[in-house]
């Protein structure tokens, strides 16, 4: 039974935990037991916390004896190592933060806590959320569970693969360009970007401000509506947080999609798409025309800058954000002789090739005598690229492209060429630059197994309506899912 | 070099940076207050910690919108706040939160009184940040502490309207005095909390082009601010008449020498890569806001001045020192309260007697002398001719140590002053009956001894009869 207890979904556990069926501490032993079994393999964890996650399933099954607890009491998730967590290490995957353990919460790590959710450990990302694939980690690659041999996608991977492999019931990831969305398409699981400020960011370690957002990894659409409220909703601590109510994202999930207006941007199926990929999305748009939708062609004129645009407006901001890694408060600290020659060797051995390239890329874009030539220009592409969208919405409810252009890669391929890499996020960039929320869900397997992700965006606090027709979808059997044989 | 010095005039701008005085730091709740052991008002947010997010003090920006409405300067509804990056020990973040294209007060002007009259200096901005930490080295290793890391600053930004060190001190004193009046801070140099920045050059007199400038740096006092721009000119100024150029250069005062060095260019070779901060949305401020605040605005340094000259009929010099320290002048006025007919004697009681107190002791004024209407009360009883002005010094000293009430004390120290037209004649006609040889002298013409008999009886009535009606009696029985 233990095994088959870490495959429930949320909503499944919910219920058995609720009627005692189950202890919170036997689902918690099952991941634990889950994850031991898999992640020599896998290295979906940078840092497993089982003895803290069996105490924590320890409480919450107090809490479920006395009837009434939250959706989440006693649930084991999975946390990027990107979210603050008190007491327990938070490296965001980088050799510089290697034995740091904060003294603060995440906003979302204290919310879950409150209502006794279960963090059986700190996943696996990119070095600071920098890259498409959780091959920058500093301790090593994240293993893709439906061929080992490929990615798992990124920054998000180790939550996208803990989820696909039943290590959790579902796990928190961020997104700056995509870092939930791909890896999510990539591991054949759901993964939800809300709108820009529907999340506090309090926390979670900054890579580029005005476009990192928080969200969850689920098995299904439902589990991501009921992790997703949670973590909703305004906080002091984060003053770019919105204040707008949260609604009960579950009960959105009608099934229903009769008369919903489905955008296609034409500029999305493109050249270097693999052809499986846009067979699968395609059929994916059929289906919900045959379940009452309508598909409208759009256009988003600006979708070619946005990637220059990106890694404009990300790099300058991470350049300041990562500028507190300088080894004197906290962290790794290479001793020198005097200050420059100090930060220069801490940050030198502390950060990996990629970090230092965007941290290089961003300074260069702030230097005097550029600023306006690149980041202005950026931040001006940046309300041209939201204006497509605005534009957009005024004929659709919500648009629906592929989440990426290809299936999970092989491990190395693309590491030689940054912009081969760059190019996995072409189709989320755009939604973060534009600052709404979009999900990922499986939509098919290619030829090799491995899962195709279909991208739903919404409006700006649409949260309601992509949930919603990805549940539909998801509800319909239009595919079966197939889970990693691993 | 006299010549030389004729031929060239200074051109200065200064900057200055001074801590709010609110209770919590800029972007997170810890205290504010100096004086805390090392790194004990710190949290995760002003440390720097990994993820942590700045939220804005409201009361801070209240406060330099109140400075920027004292300063005339026009309040922005629309500014934002901007990341200033150079890497320093103290600068948790690697980056300043700070204001560049936006600052939130723009324009205005301080006026300032000189020895060649009054003067017009212009401002250029006011804008808000945050303080740093303090490195401090000691036993060979450097240490941090955070405790001033995130506290609210504005910097105020002068045009480079200033051309003498004298004026450079009248500025900062009158900004000073403005800051303390509107309660924006407490100006306070010795504490950091009030630090200058100096900009000199020179240029011929009637040049209307800037001439090269240095940046002087480390100054924590108005009189080094003053001795820092006294060298720097004449040493520019001497550079130029034998032919030399000023190069762009950052100074250090060191005020153990005298003079200005310039600093390593390592030490200030910096592109601050400023961009807008992501972590905070725009700061609007309503043009309600800053109604509310204009009318809650106290009365100004210069406008009480200008009233207290008016009002009071005091001299221009009289109503500065006044109203220099706002609590000194509230005190005179409170004391004017106590229904004081002559106001004179209230300023120079306050001029001389209070601030004498507080100096001595070097206590805050209200723990240093007996609240204002005490006085106020003590100087009615020497306006009624009750007290005399000897006796009321005698009170007050002994009221300044014991806290008691004027009539208490006057009591109970025997002080009350005679004016019983009776009593005064009978002391005055046993002194002439005793003094019969000096009396004839008087009579002959020695009009000196007039002051000999006035002490005489004074003795006799123990030094509480009132000089004014010794003098009519005596006059009067002399002459019979």
């Amino acid at each position: 039974m233990a095994v088959e207890l870490c495959r429930l979904t949320i909503a499944e556990a919910r219920a058995l935990l609720a009627r005692r069926e189950i202890s919170a501490v036997e689902l918690t032993r099952a991941c634990l037991d889950r994850i031991a079994e898999l992640e020599r393999r896998l290295n979906a964890f940078i840092t497993v916390c089982a003895r803290e996650a069996i105490a924590q399933a320890e409480v919450a099954d107090k809490r479920l004896e006395q009837g009434g607890a939250p959706a989440l009491c006693g649930i084991p998730l999975a946390i990027k190592d990107i979210y603050a967590t008190r007491g327990v290490r938070t490296t965001c995957a980088s050799k510089i933060l290697e034995k740091f353990v904060p003294p603060h919460d995440a906003t979302s790590i204290a919310k879950l806590r409150a209502v006794g959710a279960v963090f059986v450990g700190k996943a696996n990302m990119d070095e600071f959320a920098m890259g498409s694939s959780t091959e920058n980690s500093a301790f090593g690659a994240t293993r893709n569970p439906y061929d080992l041999q490929r990615v798992a996608g990124g920054s998000s991977g180790g939550s996208a693969a803990a989820v696909a492999a039943d290590e959790c019931l579902a796990a928190l990831g961020t997104d700056t360009g995509g870092s939930i969305r791909e890896p999510a398409s990539f591991c054949g699981v759901v993964g939800i970007k809300p709108t820009y400020s529907r999340v506090s960011r309090y926390g979670v370690i900054a890579y580029a401000s005005s476009l990192d957002q928080v969200g969850p990894f689920a098995k299904s659409v439902r589990d991501a509506a009921i992790v997703l409220r949670e973590l909703a909703g305004i906080d002091p601590r984060d003053s770019t947080c919105s204040a707008r109510p949260v609604p009960d994202y579950e009960r959105a999930l009608t099934g229903d999609v009769k008369g919903m207006r489905v955008g296609v941007p034409r500029e999305y199926f493109v050249e270097g798409m693999e052809a499986e990929v846009e067979g699968a999305v395609r059929a994916a748009l059929r289906h919900y025309e045959t379940m009452g939708a309508r598909t409208v062609e759009i256009s988003l004129p600006h979708t070619d800058y946005a990637i220059a645009a990106y890694y404009l407006i990300a790099t300058a901001e991470a350049s300041a954000n990562l500028a507190r890694y300088d080894g004197i408060r906290y962290g790794l600290r290479v001793p020198a002789d005097n200050n420059i020659e100090l930060y220069n060797r801490t940050r030198d051995t502390g950060f990996g090739a990629e970090v230092k390239r965007r941290i290089m890329l961003g300074t260069f874009a702030l230097s005097a005598g550029y600023y306006d030539a690149y980041y202005l220009k950026a931040q001006k592409v940046r309300t041209l690229i939201r204006r497509d969208f605005e534009r957009a919405f005024e004929t659709c409810d919500i648009i629906a492209t592929p989440t990426a252009p290809t299936t999970a890669f092989k491990i190395g391929e693309k590491t030689a060429d940054p912009l081969q890499m760059y190019l996995s996020d072409i189709f989320t960039i755009s939604v973060n630059l534009a600052g709404l929320p979009g999900l990922s869900m499986p939509c098919g397997y290619d030829s090799h197994g491995m899962p195709i992700g279909l991208q739903i965006v919404g409006a700006p606090f649409g949260e309601e309506a992509i949930l919603r027709a990805a549940d539909a979808y998801e509800r319909s059997g239009a595919i079966a899912r197939r889970p990693p044989a691993i | 070099m006299e010549p030389a010095t004729e031929k060239y005039e200074a051109v200065i701008g200064l900057e200055v940076h001074t801590h709010l005085l609110t209770r919590s730091k800029l972007f997170c709740g810890c205290a504010a207050a100096f004086g805390a052991g090392p790194n004990e008002n710190v949290c995760p947010v002003c440390m720097g910690m990994p993820g942590v997010l700045p939220v804005l003090n409201r009361r801070a920006v209240e406060l330099a919108i109140r400075m920027g409405l004292a300063a005339h300067c026009s309040i922005s509804e629309y500014s934002i706040f901007d990341r200033k990056s150079y890497f320093y020990p103290d600068l948790p973040k690697g980056y300043q939160i700070s204001q560049y294209e936006t600052p939130l007060c723009k324009g205005g002007y301080i006026d300032i009184a000189t020895s060649g009259g009054a003067r017009r200096v212009r401002l250029v901005r006011i804008h808000m940040e945050e303080d740093a930490g303090k490195n401090i080295h000691q036993d060979g290793t450097s240490l941090v502490d955070f405790n001033r890391s995130g506290v609210p600053l504005v910097e105020i930004v002068s045009e480079p309207d200033i051309r003498s060190a004298e004026e450079a001190g009248a500025y900062l004193r009158e900004l000073r005095n403005i800051l303390r009046y509107v309660g924006a801070s407490e100006g306070r140099m010795e504490e950091g909390n009030f630090r200058c920045d100096v900009n000199v050059s020179v240029r011929p007199k009637g040049a209307t082009e800037f001439g090269t400038k240095t940046e002087i740096k480390n100054l924590n006092s108005f009189r080094f601010v003053e001795k820092a721009i006294a060298y720097e000119v004449a040493r520019q100024i001497e550079t130029l008449a034998a032919g030399g150029r000023i190069p762009q250069e950052t100074h250090l005062w060191d005020p153990d020498r005298e003079e200005t060095r310039p600093m390593r260019s390592k030490e200030f070779a910096n592109d601050y890569r400023y961009f807008p901060e992501p972590d905070l949305p725009p700061l609007r401020v309503p043009t309600e806001l800053i109604e509310r605040i204009r009318t809650a605005m106290p009365e100004l340094p210069a406008d009480r001045r200008a009233r207290f000259v008016r009002d009071f009929a005091l001299s221009d010099y009289e109503a500065a020192l006044l109203t220099e320290e706002r609590e000194v002048a509230d005190y005179f006025e409170a004391m004017l309260a106590a229904g004081l007919g002559n106001r004179k004697t209230a300023a120079n009681w306050v001029m001389t007697e209070v601030l004498r107190v507080v100096n001595e002791t070097g206590a805050p004024l209200a723990d240093a002398v007996p609240p204002p209407a005490e006085t106020g009360r003590l100087l009615k009883m020497v306006e009624e001719a009750t007290l005399s002005l000897n006796a009321a010094k005698t009170a007050f000293a002994a009221m300044c140590k014991s806290g008691g009430t004027a009539a208490a004390t006057v009591g109970e120290l025997g002080l009350v002053q005679v004016s019983d037209e009776g009593a005064i004649a009978t002391a005055c006609d046993k002194v002439i009956e005793s003094e019969a040889a000096n009396v004839a002298e008087y009579r002959a013409g020695r009009d000196k001894l007039f002051g000999f008999f006035v002490g005489k009886v004074m003795k006799l009535m123990g030094g509480k009869a009132n000089p004014k009606i010794i003098n009519e009696i005596l006059k009067r029985k002399l002459a019979g």
